[in-house]
């Protein structure tokens, strides 16, 4: 049976391995006003979201991970793209990013984000990229939340 | 586990050839599979058997008149006289088909504990597989029992001193791992029931990862039950047994009902089959309990002796090689222990070795393996698993090591 030809430098491009070895917006912050926690039974990785938001804006996001390099890549570069933008436009982030990779279409990500195009040709690895985003995505809605990967319902 | 001492050495290399599955490529690179914790391959011989029931024996079982019938129930029943055969079970009474491990456990959790009241206690130890944990909790919660969890210590081996303090007159079971799927831990499992028995206490034994790698002879340890699953010694999945004394198994209500393990329905009252069919509701998985008794001759023609002997090199081989990688740590380094190496590389999460691993052809577990209590015990997120059968060979060691490797020099 014949496969598609996938090489790891796909998965863990430079600013991945990057990522993952100096996240930023590591850690709890000293403000916030929402929190989330999501994890992967799966696999054991558990993000936490914090943030800050200012009327329509995501004042502060930060993040505390305990995962594989993909998650914490991936949740770092989500702080960095977010980071004090307005909540619509992380909404249509969140959107985007679940929707490329979960389409196999990693390769339409744009910015740093296109590092992590490449997860969407590994489907076992595809929660660890989205589990920051979804868990982030359940702190804009609500002010605190718990989500899995493998329940798209949250439970409060 | 202990070799052998006068085993003749196995020939892996025709071995292999009645495993086409192990013959292929995965991601550019000959497959190592060394995942066989979770599940094994199967042998032709084995799925020639379920190919030749299906084509020319197949019928329901226990109720036909017709031959074809006749011969179903008859390929059936000597599936169980060699299940019975392979663990020295004393009778064909005492083999029990399930599905497998899980609910071979759930099955005893389910019937002797229609027996447990409040303050009863179930005795554990804290490297069991959830399917060992979780179905005692829900009967601790039905039926106000309590669960009592025997500790380990840093090589992952059960601290006996604290498990005999906790075997009490309150205790009503033992429910223990006889191998760990996690650590690789075989527990002194014959002292334990000893113990037990002395008490009056009935002990169960999961199986799961010891029937695959040695002789088990359920009257030579003298345990009450015994369950296992077929898929992980190469036969079928959906197929596993549960053995069960049979003084024990007579008093037990039964499990799940319907056919089959009924003698009579009447609206006035139903009685209950005979040993074993009254553990065994509905149409069973025929093709699987002959699929496992395939499996049960392969492995008995190869030797179990000669196949923990093989394993043991396997085992020792692929633990000096790890151990020359920095950053290396096994988790799990138990006196007595099966032919598995959990372990962690600092600064490199499992689940990511898994999939650079996978890049090379090599197919590891990475995550906690159903023991999310054994992975709090070390703290630890999860850990890398690799597992051996008897026809993984030293080739494939060094092809993980290379991978291990290359993963350190990616994370470097
Ligand atoms: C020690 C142990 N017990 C129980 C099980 C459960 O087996 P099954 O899933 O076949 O029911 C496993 C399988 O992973 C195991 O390793």
């Amino acid at each position: 049976m014949s496969e598609p030809v996938r090489e790891l430098t796909d998965l863990y491009r430079q600013i991945v391995l990057d990522h993952s070895r100096h996240p930023r917006h590591q850690g709890r912050p000293e403000h916030f006003n929402r929190e989330a926690e999501g994890h992967n039974p799966l696999c054991g990785d558990k993000v936490r979201i914090y943030l800050q938001l200012q009327g329509n804006l995501l004042q502060e996001v930060a993040f505390e991970a305990s995962g594989c390099a993909i998650c914490l890549a991936s949740a770092s570069l989500m702080t960095e793209t977010v980071h004090r933008r307005p909540l619509l436009e992380a909404r249509a982030s969140v959107e985007q990013f679940d929707r490329a990779l979960s389409t196999g279409a990693g390769a339409t990500l744009t910015g740093d984000l296109a590092a992590l195009g490449g997860v969407s040709q590994y489907p076992s690895r595809i929660r660890c990229a989205t589990l920051p985003w979804k868990t982030l995505l359940a702190a804009m809605d609500a002010s605190s939340a718990t989500v899995t990967t493998e329940q798209e319902s949250t439970q409060r | 586990m202990s070799p052998g001492t006068t085993a003749p050495p196995l020939d892996v290399a025709s071995i292999r050839a009645d495993f086409p599955v192990l013959a292929q490529q995965i991601n550019g690179h000959p497959l190592a599979y060394l995942d066989n914790a979770a599940s094994s391959q199967r042998p032709l011989q084995v799925l020639e058997a379920i190919q030749n029931y299906y084509t020319h024996d197949h019928a329901n079982v226990h109720r036909g008149v017709h031959s074809l019938s006749h011969r179903a129930t008859d390929r059936y029943e000597a599936a169980r006289e060699t299940v019975r055969a392979f663990i020295n079970a004393a009778s064909v009474r005492e083999i029990i088909f399930t599905r497998g491990t899980t609910e071979a456990i759930n099955l005893v959790a389910f019937s002797l504990g229609q027996r447990l009241q409040a303050g009863d206690e179930i005795l554990i130890t804290a490297m069991e597989h959830h399917s060992n944990i979780v179905p005692w909790q829900l009967l601790c919660e039905r039926s106000g029992a309590i669960l009592r969890v025997a500790p380990i210590n840093d090589a992952g081996e059960l601290v006996l001193p604290e498990f005999m303090a906790l075997l009490g007159q309150r205790t009503k079971l033992v429910a223990i791992t006889h191998v760990s799927n996690a650590l690789g831990t075989v527990n002194p499992v014959k002292v334990i029931i000893a113990a037990a028995r002395s008490r009056g206490v009935p002990v169960l034994l999961d199986g799961a990862q010891a029937i695959p790698h040695q002789a088990v002879d359920v009257r030579d340890l003298d345990c009450d039950f015994y369950a296992f699953s077929g898929h992980k010694m190469c036969g079928p999945t959906g197929i596993g047994v549960l053995y069960g004394r049979e003084a024990v198994l007579r008093d037990l209500p039964p499990f799940q009902s319907g056919g089959d393990m009924i003698l009579t329905v009447s609206f006035k009252g139903t009685t209950y089959n005979e040993l074993p069919y009254r553990f065994e509701a509905g149409t069973p998985h025929i093709a699987g309990a002959i699929g496992l008794a395939a499996a049960m001759d392969y492995l008995t023609r190869l030797g179990l002796p000669a196949i923990a002997a093989w394993e043991a090199g396997l085992l020792s081989y692929a633990t000096g090689l790890l151990l020359q990688l920095p950053g290396l740590s096994i988790v799990g380094t138990a006196g007595d222990k099966a032919s598995l190496v959990s372990f962690n590389i600092a600064g490199i999460h499992p689940h990511d070795l898994g999939t650079i691993l996978d890049q090379r052809g090599v197919a590891i577990r990475a995550g906690h393996h159903c023991a999310m209590p054994v992975m709090e015990r070390f703290g630890l997120a999860g850990t890398a698993r690799a597992s051996f059968a008897f026809y993984n060979t030293r080739g494939e060691i060094d092809q993980l090591l290379d991978a291990l490797r290359l993963a350190q020099r990616m994370f470097a």
